[in-house]
């Protein structure tokens, strides 16, 4: 008995304070992130006497402004990830397979923009795109126009437009790892069998790519569910996501209730993404 | 490879040069371009000035930049200590806890920003944690958003650390301190440099939550751009953007060489 505990003992004891380590930084996460992120959830539903609080709740959830919002999110979010695989996709698969002189560099100066800020490209677009912008000015001066012609800017295109830049990055250095493992001999085999090239990349080069596009297609729709810097610099009236209205709420009308109750809606549609990426990234092995 | 013929290929590098000048090259270009008009009523500019930077390096630049580089730093160092922590420590858990655990310092990356900042205020408005109001709160922000990216960074990089140095570090008879410090940190160095680069580049650029807690005294970088803009200044939002770009990329390059020369690659 006693010779057991003294053989149990000391691995038992050797163990423990290991496993204590990661107490401190998990504490730190827990009283700066999740203790805040329970506060808005009961926030939202008990008012300030602590009594469940339904009505304000349906209210809210019937309103206009908060179906408005919940549905330009989700189709601004859809669109733009879809852009995103389009362009990604094609960008590529002509990077990995019709290469040009200076196409790596090409490449890692993409990669930069996932260090920029994401209004950079908004700013941008209303020199190129504004009523006074570029283009513009350009086709009001080729053809005499009274009026500026093109008018998408202030509009949901103008944020999917200004998404697709953004967030391109980030599919596009997964799939770039994912063709890139895609055997060259299986190509020319097919090619020189006679298979056109479409034909090779449906056949040969996208079921390699289906997992890296999934992973990525996921974290997309992720990002721009949360998008908040393009569609605040754009500062259209017809286009308010969650995430601005909660900004809205919060900070201009200093109606907190209503804040964090959007705000729910907003984090679980936010970690129902975040679990289809880490299951769609779990499954490419990422 | 793909397409043999000449013809081909011209016409997909055309395709090539169309999106990416349209989607990448022109929104970068435009912006150094109008930080730099005079005056720009047609489609170019009708002149250039460095008047924009002289302005704002007269108004809220260089407050702004100082106190998005002390706050990224802040954070940044918090994060990258914290992160290490947890990934080294996580190492010993057993695999159930492991799963439990690891998607948890994953999480706040998944919540958007604004919520994050939203959460800060609902939480620290009261005493006894009277936050709000003070630098720290921004600090904190910035750390919870980029916690998850520096963990990420250090787990993977342990992920591919060989466990033979640590192993025979052990078996020579270096204590657990010891070997922490002299054989698996200097290990993961480029790791943990990468990690402060990428966390340090969010936190420049960051808005969402940011522009929740902010006080009166302590505007970044990206919430002094949006007021510029919101107030129709747009040329001088366009040189303050520049300048973030550039301590970004100034940041990022100098610490990639840093690790270049300490792995001697």
């Amino acid at each position: 008995m006693s010779e057991a505990l003294a053989i149990g003992a000391p691995t038992a004891r050797k163990r423990e304070p290991g496993r204590l380590r990661i107490v401190p930084p998990a504490a730190l996460l827990a009283l700066l992130f999740f203790y805040p992120l329970a506060l808005i959830v009961r926030q939202a539903f008990l008012d300030d006497s602590g009594v469940a609080n339904v009505p304000e709740i349906v209210r809210v959830l019937h309103s206009r402004f908060f179906l408005n919002a919940l549905i330009n999110t989700v189709t601004i979010s859809v669109t733009a990830t879809a852009g995103c695989l389009i362009v990604g996709l094609l960008l590529a698969l002509i990077l990995a397979f019709v290469p040009f002189p200076g196409s790596g560099f090409i490449a890692r100066l993409i990669d930069t923009f996932i260090a920029l800020p994401t209004f950079l490209v908004t700013l941008a677009f209303t020199f190129l795109y504004g009523s006074a912008g570029m283009l513009n000015s350009g086709l009001m001066e080729a053809f005499s126009l009274p009026l500026p012609p093109v008018d998408f800017l202030y509009s949901t295109w103008g944020v999917v437009l200004a998404e697709v830049t953004v967030y391109t990055p980030f599919i596009l250095r997964p799939l770039l790892a994912a063709i890139s493992l895609v055997d060259r001999g299986q190509i020319e085999a097919a090619s020189v069998l006679g298979a056109r090239p479409f034909r090779i990349v449906r056949q040969v080069i996208l079921p390699a790519a289906v997992p890296a596009l999934v992973a990525g297609g996921s974290l997309c729709l992720l990002l721009t569910v949360n998008e908040f810097g393009i569609v605040l610099f754009i500062g259209a009236k017809g286009v308010i996501t969650l995430p601005l209205l909660i900004y809205g709420k919060a900070i201009q009308e200093s109606a907190y209730q209503v804040a964090c109750i959007i705000a729910v809606v907003n984090i679980a549609l936010s970690l129902g993404l975040f679990g289809l990426y880490r299951f769609a990234a779990g499954r490419l092995g990422v | 490879m793909l397409v043999w013929s000449r013809s081909g290929r011209l016409i997909i590098w055309v395709i090539f040069a169309l999106i990416f000048g349209v989607l990448f090259l022109a929104p970068l270009a435009v912006i150094l371009l109008s930080s730099l008009a005079d005056q720009w009523n047609g489609v170019l500019p009708n002149g250039l000035t460095t008047e924009h930077y002289a302005d704002v390096a007269k108004g809220a630049a260089w407050n702004a930049v100082k106190a998005s580089l002390v706050t990224g730093f802040a954070a940044s160092a918090l994060a990258l200590v914290s992160g290490t922590w947890a990934a080294l420590s996580l190492r010993l858990q057993g695999p159930a806890l492991k799963r439990l655990l690891g998607p948890l310092f994953f999480i706040p990356s998944a919540v958007p920003s604004v919520s994050v900042g939203l959460g800060l205020l609902v939480a620290f408005s009261h005493p006894p944690l009277l936050l709000n109001g003070t630098i720290a709160i921004v600090m904190i922000a910035h750390f919870v958003l980029i916690s998850a990216f520096t963990f990420g960074n250090v787990s993977a990089g342990l992920a591919r650390l060989s466990p033979d140095f640590e192993q025979v570090a052990s078996s020579l008879g270096a204590r657990p301190a010891y070997r922490l410090w002299h054989v698996t940190l200097p290990l993961l160095a480029p790791y943990l440099v990468a990690a402060f680069g990428l966390s340090f580049a969010l936190s420049m650029g960051e808005l969402g939550a940011t522009v929740m807690v902010y006080p009166p005294g302590w505007v970044t970088l990206p919430v002094s751009i949006f007021s510029l803009t919101d107030r129709g200044d747009i040329f001088a939002g366009a040189a303050l953007t520049m300048i973030l770009v550039a301590a970004t990329l100034v940041l990022l390059l100098g610490l990639e060489r840093i690790t270049a020369r300490a792995t001697g690659s």
